[in-house]
């Protein structure tokens, strides 16, 4: 049995962040295990700039922001397995892993940071009926295939869902000569970062269909096209509206979903509005010493939020391996009210916050000129006030512990206010 | 001339507005904007827009066949598809560290092309 005082599970910029902050705060004994080739996770293959405004002052691609991490963790002189594949996690923090250099590896951790990303949701979890030719990719396989192998997917597509990793693809597929000929979208709404919009679509004359999905694939060897239809209210196409596009390939954009089978192993509850751990102001999960960041958790759009949520959750388990994070107390809940999807943590001990309380959010809807409304136990303690609202962009909060200090407050609840 | 953009600075997304006004130094006033990079995206916008381009270069002697680019400075919108065809000639050899130039002056515009990170 190996051991370890901290193992990080996952080597993307959650991963990296949060070992290179534990190690900060005084940890020595820490490793992490990736089972990619390298290091950055799926930075590696974003390379399109947009990446560290927030933390560095700068804009970088993927593989850049990547790099930086990637010098400071070797800097900091902290151990990394690669092409190494955690198998099982159990409650009391003992991990099997394996690579062919030395099979099978049994190692204990005092404390566990996961940090496994997500992976794409693929056609069978959306159901589109037709045949099953060549040609249909998820749009990060498209991704990885273009700006890692070097392969082109094809001449003549079609998108479907407007998240960001489609609407990235949409200008990749287009600068590298192929004609994009539409982009549909289910929702009235687009889940991408509206910048991701006006230069991935808009720049390109690319099409944005809203409320509209694809009914049919067509073709038999090869993608010879898609039936795509408008949709109503409750999403189901409307008939009449049908359109035959000819393309040869269709791109899959149609969400992430955080990668917890090893979290369920180990006794960590999800949460069903973000798929991720439940976890608390140290982003701790149910399990106690195993903690979780970064897109495992819910998923996020800016790697620098990622990175600001993963310093957290490595001072934290750096903090808990020396015995200095608060266990017992009153827990306070955080409940995502009238137009918020979800919030991050759940759970809250206020003796383990500094001066600033922040919550991670989604909204439901599109929202102009609203205000977030924060109550503790039912009574307002804050408001804010926003332009523009979107469930492709997450919000963060930052509230003044202050403003609970003293109080014995078991609720706060965040919800979207007309102004 | 008066325009309403999504500034794409950031990924804040801030909605602006820019309107002419001969009246002001600049020659134009912008609304919406969170911070003063908006400002200057906004007028530019309207004026000479402009793009970084992000793609790839074939790469020899690598565990990867591609090397991820960039233009180290935005470059006209309308030149972007012709600076695509110079960069699709290139091919270079491991090892290369990020920030390298792997293309001078593209276009004679000035812009470099660099690597997005070491291999
Ligand atoms: C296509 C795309 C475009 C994006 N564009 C932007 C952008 O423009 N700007 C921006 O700021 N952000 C962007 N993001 C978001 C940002 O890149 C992600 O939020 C961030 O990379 C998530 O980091 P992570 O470490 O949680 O996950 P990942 O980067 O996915 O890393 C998880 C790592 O864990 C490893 N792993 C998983 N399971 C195991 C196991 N069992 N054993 C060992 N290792 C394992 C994986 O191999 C992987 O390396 C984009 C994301 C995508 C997908
Ligand atoms: S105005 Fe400033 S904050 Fe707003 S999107 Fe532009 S750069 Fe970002």
């Amino acid at each position: 049995m190996l051991n370890y005082d901290i193992v990080v599970i996952g080597g993307g910029p959650a991963g990296l962040a949060a070992a290179i902050e534990a190690k900060k705060n005084g940890v020595k004994d820490i490793l992490v295990i990736e089972r990619d080739r390298e290091l950055g996770g799926i930075l590696q293959q974003c390379i399109h700039n947009g990446f560290g405004l927030h933390v560095f002052n700068e804009e970088l691609t993927g593989p850049e922001y990547a790099e930086k991490f990637i010098d400071e963790l070797k800097n900091q002189g902290i151990e990394y397995m690669l092409d190494t594949m955690v198998l099982d996690i159990t409650e009391d923090r003992k991990i099997s892993a394996i690579n062919t250099e030395n099979g099978l590896m049994n190692i204990h951790a005092k404390a566990l940071i996961l940090s496994m990303g997500c992976r794409e949701r693929t056609r069978g979890a959306i159901n589109i009926p037709g045949t099953r030719p060549a040609g249909v990719f998820s749009a990060g396989t498209a991704q990885r295939f273009i700006n890692m192998e070097g392969y082109m997917v094809g001449k003549k597509v079609v998108i479907l869902g407007s998240g960001d990793i489609g609407l990235i693809m949409a200008r990749r597929m287009t600068l590298e000569g192929a004609k994009v000929e539409a982009v549909a979208e289910l929702m009235p709404f687009s889940g991408g970062l509206t910048r991701n919009i006006v230069q991935c679509l808009d720049d390109y004359n690319i099409p944005l269909l809203l409320s509209h999905t694809i009914i049919e694939i067509k073709g038999k060897e090869r993608v010879e096209g898609v039936v795509i239809a408008k949709v109503d209210e409750n999403r189901k196409p409307i008939p009449g509206t049908e359109k035959h596009i000819e393309c040869d390939t269709l791109l899959l954009s149609v969400g992430l979903i955080p990668e917890n089978e090893l979290s369920l192993k180990a006794g960590v509850n999800i949460d069903p509005r973000t798929n991720g751990p439940i976890v608390n102001e140290s982003m701790e999960t149910k399990v106690k010493g195993i903690f979780a960041c970064g897109n495992v958790v819910h998923v996020h759009d800016l790697v620098d939020f990622v990175t600001k949520e993963s310093k957290k959750a490595g001072k934290s388990a750096s903090k808990y391996v020396l015995g200095e994070l608060v266990e017992k107390e009153e827990i306070i809940k955080t409940n995502a009210d009238e137009g918020i999807g979800y919030i991050v943590p759940q759970r809250i001990r206020m003796s383990n916050v500094d001066e600033k309380l922040e919550l991670f959010m989604r909204v439901k809807d599109v929202y102009k000129n609203v205000k977030l409304v924060i109550k503790a136990d039912g009574e307002v303690i804050k408001e804010f006030k926003r332009k523009h609202l979107a469930p492709g962009e997450m919000e963060i909060i930052s509230l003044n512990s202050s403003l609970l200090e003293g109080k014995q407050v078991s609720n706060i609840s965040v919800s979207v206010k007309g102004a | 001339m008066n325009k309403e953009v999504v500034c794409i600075v950031c990924p804040m997304g801030c909605h602006i507005k820019v309107k002419k006004d001969e009246n002001l130094y600049l020659g134009y006033t912008v609304e919406g904007n969170k911070c003063k990079r908006g400002k200057e995206y906004g007028i530019k916008e309207l004026t000479n827009p402009t793009r970084i381009i992000t793609t790839t270069v074939k790469i020899k002697n690598s565990h990867l066949r591609r090397l991820p680019v960039k233009t180290n400075e935005p470059v006209a919108k309308d030149k972007i598809f012709e600076c695509m065809k110079v960069i699709n000639k290139v091919s270079i050899k491991a090892p290369i560290k990020v920030g390298d130039v792997v293309l001078e002056n593209i276009l004679d515009t000035g812009v470099d092309i660099v690597a997005s990170r070491s291999m």
